[in-house]
């Protein structure tokens, strides 16, 4: 780091203060470095214990778990552009799709093996989100979420339409038979009557395997979330939400940062993208659309956009009910609410019943409508105001602590 | 030597002349304060210094480079010009203390240096520097108060600090003590004046003539866009044309 | 040359669906600030408006005929709409000219919905950052689609222009080319003139009313607006209620062209932000010229001789434009330089 500027000497003749102040701020420091360890330590054991955390929920099937997991990491990356920098990209969902096709491509041509595959994900949505980044990223605010918006769309109707080729279409990318997958007819994986399984070095990766993947990936891309939230390239992209004039008359360009944020987002749902195209190596366009792009941005504020936690959770949620409210049809209403007076059950079972089923999205719209009005800082907010109320004297120790009061809430 | 040279500048909105043939040149290390009634476009001059507007003819030469023709308020930033605004420009949703590091991040690693990987809590040496910083402003003891909760004046104390802390070559200041009481104004002026002992350039925007007189060397006065007298602290006082610019700028 | 009008034609009736879309969502933009993600909800349910009067006034009675029979020895069935057996000749004619009958449904429908989204939801986003208002009225236009699909189902409900208005009209012999070479369906060309009335309209409601002068003034400057002391909020619900009117018989008379469906809202929503950008944000006329320039640019996209040059043009053309337009000329065609660019 360049010394060269020298520390600042207060002419002030309060050194005294100043090396107390020093102590104090180098001891939260290094609290805080510990909380960050504790932090990661948790959300790894949740997350690998998560198979038998969530048993009494019914919610523990790998296919489910994997879903928690992918959709975490897409909410993450989305995070790390909304969160930080404040600036709204409604498309997404176009990287979350190309790191699926480009995941299915590296199956069908070079191998079944998952790292090339998900490697070739992340990069090409790079490539794209670089591209698509450095056109939209000249606007902001409401322009940039209709350019990135009209970038979806155009991704969307180009896969279904001309390109067609390298899509498939309507049908969506599958795995055929007579796919070339030249690094396994090399290295001597004899071609098999049935269509192969993704694996990882031999594994089969359906199943538990399959999670345990998405896991680990989900731990890792927590972790550096982390890093870039508590490093000065986060800091920036704070700075950048804030007052972006400030940040010019900074001496700071914003525009490399906003760029470097947005590249690494869209290599998180290029990541999610190929991890789908791994547990189930099929690609459709349909994971291009808008509304796609639409859900993630509802998980990350209904967990809490800019928190670290908040769009892992915010994602569990989603799918979480997604999988209970879809599954509902009339009759596990009514021995749901069995319980009740008949007329009482009847008329719960009049209103419920739109809500579920095939009407799961009036739910997540109303969902949506409700924490946008009523809690714009999304469920980690609402823990925090619940945790305020609940230590009764909230007020007063806010204002002993005032380093605990003013940290966002993780 | 001087180290901002200002001449034959103007600048016009639609039919409005703000600016009509401003010239100015500023003395290395000198505290140059620009008076004027209101409206006499002493913040568009600013402005036009930093950027944020182009002027639409003359000169701007900052250290030997022109500040005109497409260049960003980063790259005029970056030259070494820093200013504080009449209506504070900080990180409101930020603590005080990531307020005074952004600049100097700023500083040290420049715009290309995107460090996503290291800690901000590990770089001893800018928490160091920052929180020394917010000391010499008197902030230190708010430095994990969001910024947003600050008084205006606060504010711009906090902005001043963050500006100085990029050691820049030329400060411009846009009323610095507006609004704040006349204990923090005469706090306020001390700080000044002791940033005047490391050599940096100031330009200064007031209204507070008791600021004024106790912190500059030179004045210009600007009325109706342009620069009626420019001298001594001493010779502005009684000039009748800078008496007459303010009670017809009052009257008119 | 005759191919080149029949493109241009074909274009228009989109370009006035996008052109009375986006005119309300720049109205409501330029004078209330907000970014309204649900005015293409606004449109679909002005189309579903007619779907309910045609429903309605095709209710039928079955009666039997007992003096004639079937070939399976029962008595016909005759079914009636119940209009025609109350009101003769007079329910006959309602059930034929239900597409435009219900334009006097859908006034007084989407005013109300429009006052009810006003009052009830957006103007507590006044103040809120722009995100957020486009998160909201997106919850909301899933909420609203929703609700449609629950009613009506998922597929297409097709519905017929006047038998009078069916056929097509050879506008081609009219201008000199041979016959049969620009042949425009009468619907279309009723369509467009209800759009060209709508939007001299509201227009003419901007220039003459005193509602006009505060919607004008406020696109020209809304913070001096804000100020003034005359009661905006009674009168930003109005603008409100006019643009979900101005979408809903926009979204009426689509109804015999394109058979509504519950996402058609979405899709039109996307091209008309598109449309209000490249027009200019609070730009009115900008709003009109840009929906019928984008409505032909992809009509002459879809030309088979444009397609083989350029495949898969037709389905980018108006985002490549969009994307040009913000990048060589943000304040879009006809935005006034300074105005909500940011």
């Amino acid at each position: 780091m360049s010394q060269n500027l020298g520390k600042i000497r207060s002419p002030l003749d309060m050194e005294p203060l100043a090396i107390e102040v020093h102590d104090v701020e180098s001891a939260s420091r290094s609290r805080s470095a510990r909380n960050d360890l504790i932090l990661i330590c948790v959300f790894s054991a949740v997350v690998l214990a998560s198979p038998w955390l969530l048993a009494p929920f019914g919610a523990a099937y790998p296919d489910l778990l994997q879903r928690f997991c992918i959709f975490g990491i897409f909410a993450i990356g989305f995070n790390i552009m909304f969160g930080l920098t404040g600036y709204l990209s409604f498309g997404h969902a176009a990287f979350l799709g190309i790191g699926s096709y480009a995941a299915v491509w590296s199956f069908k041509l070079l191998t079944m093996n998952v790292i090339p595959a998900v490697m070739f994900g992340v990069l090409c949505a790079g490539l794209f989100s670089a591209l698509i980044g450095y056109v939209c990223l000249r606007r902001a605010g409401i322009y940039f979420s209709i350019l990135t918006l009209a970038f979806a769309q155009m991704s969307y109707n180009l896969a279904y339409s001309v390109l067609t080729p390298i899509t498939n279409g309507e049908t969506g990318l599958q795995l055929t038979l007579n796919d070339s997958r030249v690094l396994d007819a090399a290295s001597g994986i004899d071609p098999t009557s049935s269509l192969p399984v993704t694996n990882l070095f031999g594994m089969k990766m359906s199943g538990y395997p399959g999670f345990y993947l998405c896991a680990i990936v989900l731990i890792i891309s927590f972790y550096i979330s982390i890093r870039i939230f508590r490093s000065p390239f986060g800091m920036m992209l704070r700075g950048i939400k804030t007052n972006q004039n400030r940040m010019s008359y900074t001496g700071i360009n914003t525009r490399p940062y906003l760029l470097a944020a947005f590249v690494v987002s869209g290599m998180y749902a290029g990541l999610a993208g190929s991890l789908m195209a791994v547990t189930d190596p099929l690609a459709g366009a349909e994971r291009m659309q808008w509304t796609a792009s639409g859900e993630v941005v509802l998980m990350t504020i209904l967990g809490g956009a800019g928190t670290l936690l908040g769009p892992v959770l915010g994602a569990g949620v989603i799918k979480y009910f997604e999988n209970i409210f879809s599954s509902f049809n009339a009759q596990t209403l009514h021995s749901a609410f069995s319980f009740l007076p008949d007329g009482l059950a009847e008329f719960m079972v009049t209103i419920t019943h739109p809500f579920v089923g095939e009407g799961w999205h009036l739910t997540l719209g109303v969902l949506f409508m409700l924490i946008v009005i009523f809690l714009p800082g999304g469920l980690m907010e609402g823990a925090q105001r619940i945790g305020n109320m609940f230590s009764g004297s909230g007020g007063k120790s806010e204002a002993e602590s005032p380093a605990e009061q003013t940290k966002p809430a993780e | 030597m001087a180290i901002l040279e200002v001449s034959g500048v103007n600048k016009s909105f639609g039919g409005l002349k703000a600016l009509t043939d401003v010239n100015l040149s500023i003395e290395q290390s000198s505290v140059h304060a620009i008076i004027g009634p209101n409206g006499a476009g002493k913040s568009t001059l600013l402005n036009c210094l930093i950027g944020k507007l182009e002027p639409d003819s003359g000169v701007v030469n900052f250290d030997g480079t022109s500040l005109l023709g497409g260049i960003t308020p980063y790259n005029i930033n970056q030259l070494g010009v820093c200013r504080v605004f009449q209506t504070p420009e900080v990180f409101g949703d930020m603590t005080l203390l990531e307020n005074v590091m952004i600049p100097s991040f700023a500083k040290r690693d420049g715009n290309f240096r995107f460090n996503g990987w290291g800690a901000v809590a590990k770089r001893g040496e800018v928490n160091d520097e920052a929180l020394a910083m917010l000391e010499e402003v008197g902030l230190v003891e708010q430095r994990n108060v969001i910024t947003n909760a600050l008084s205006r004046g606060d504010k711009r104390r906090l902005e001043l600090a963050m500006c100085l802390i990029q050691h820049p070559k030329l400060l411009l200041l846009d009323e610095p003590t507006a609004g704040m009481s006349r204990a923090d104004t005469n706090n306020t002026i001390e700080l000044l004046k002791k940033i005047g002992e490391r050599g940096i350039t100031k330009i200064i925007i007031e209204h507070d003539m008791h600021v004024v007189f106790s912190l500059a060397d030179r004045i210009s006065v600007l009325a109706q866009g342009t620069v009626i007298v420019e001298g001594e602290p001493e010779s502005i006082k009684g000039d009748p044309r800078v008496i007459e610019a303010y009670l017809g700028g009052e009257l008119g | 040359m005759d191919a080149i009008l029949l493109q241009i034609l074909n274009g228009l009736d989109k370009g006035a669906a996008y052109a009375l879309i986006a005119l309300g969502l720049t109205l409501i933009f330029g004078t209330l600030g907000v970014v309204n993600f649900a005015h293409g909800a606004l449109f679909m349910l002005g189309a579903f408006c007619a779907v309910t009067v045609g429903k309605l006034v095709n209710y039928q009675v079955v009666t039997l005929d007992p003096t004639r029979t079937t070939p399976w020895g029962t008595p016909v069935e005759i079914r009636t709409p119940i209009v025609q057996e109350w009101f003769g000749d007079f329910g006959a004619f309602m059930v034929e000219y239900s597409v435009p009958l219900s334009i006097l449904f859908a006034i007084p429908i989407m005013l109300l919905i429009g006052v009810i989204m006003e009052r009830g939801l957006i103007q507590f986003f006044y103040k809120r950052p722009h995100a957020d208002q486009i998160l909201v009225t997106f919850g909301l236009a899933i909420v609203i689609q929703e609700i449609i699909k629950a009613q009506f189902g998922a597929n297409p409900i097709p519905q017929a222009a006047p038998d009078l208005v069916a056929g097509s009209a050879d506008i081609g012999v009219l201008l000199g080319f041979d016959p049969g070479t620009v042949v425009y369906p009468y619907w279309r060309i009723i369509y467009l003139l209800f759009s060209a009335l709508l939007i001299g309209c509201v227009f003419a409601f901007l220039q003459f009313t005193t509602y006009g002068m505060v919607v004008r003034a406020g696109m020209a400057d809304r913070e001096t607006v804000g100020l003034l002391g005359i009661n905006i909020q009674q009168r930003f619900t109005v603008v409100f209620g006019l643009a979900a009117v101005v979408a809903g018989l926009a979204g009426v008379m689509y109804t015999p062209i394109l058979p509504p469906d519950y996402h058609m809202g979405m899709d039109f929503l996307v091209l008309s932000f598109v449309v209000v950008v490249v027009g200019g944000m609070g730009s009115l006329p900008g709003a009109v010229a840009a929906g019928l320039l984008l409505g032909v640019l992809q009509s002459f996209a879809s030309m088979n001789e444009v397609k083989n040059i350029l495949p898969g043009i037709d389905q980018i053309i108006i985002y490549l434009v969009a994307v040009v337009i913000l990048l060589v000329r943000p304040r879009g065609l006809m935005g006034r330089k300074g105005v909500m660019e940011s």
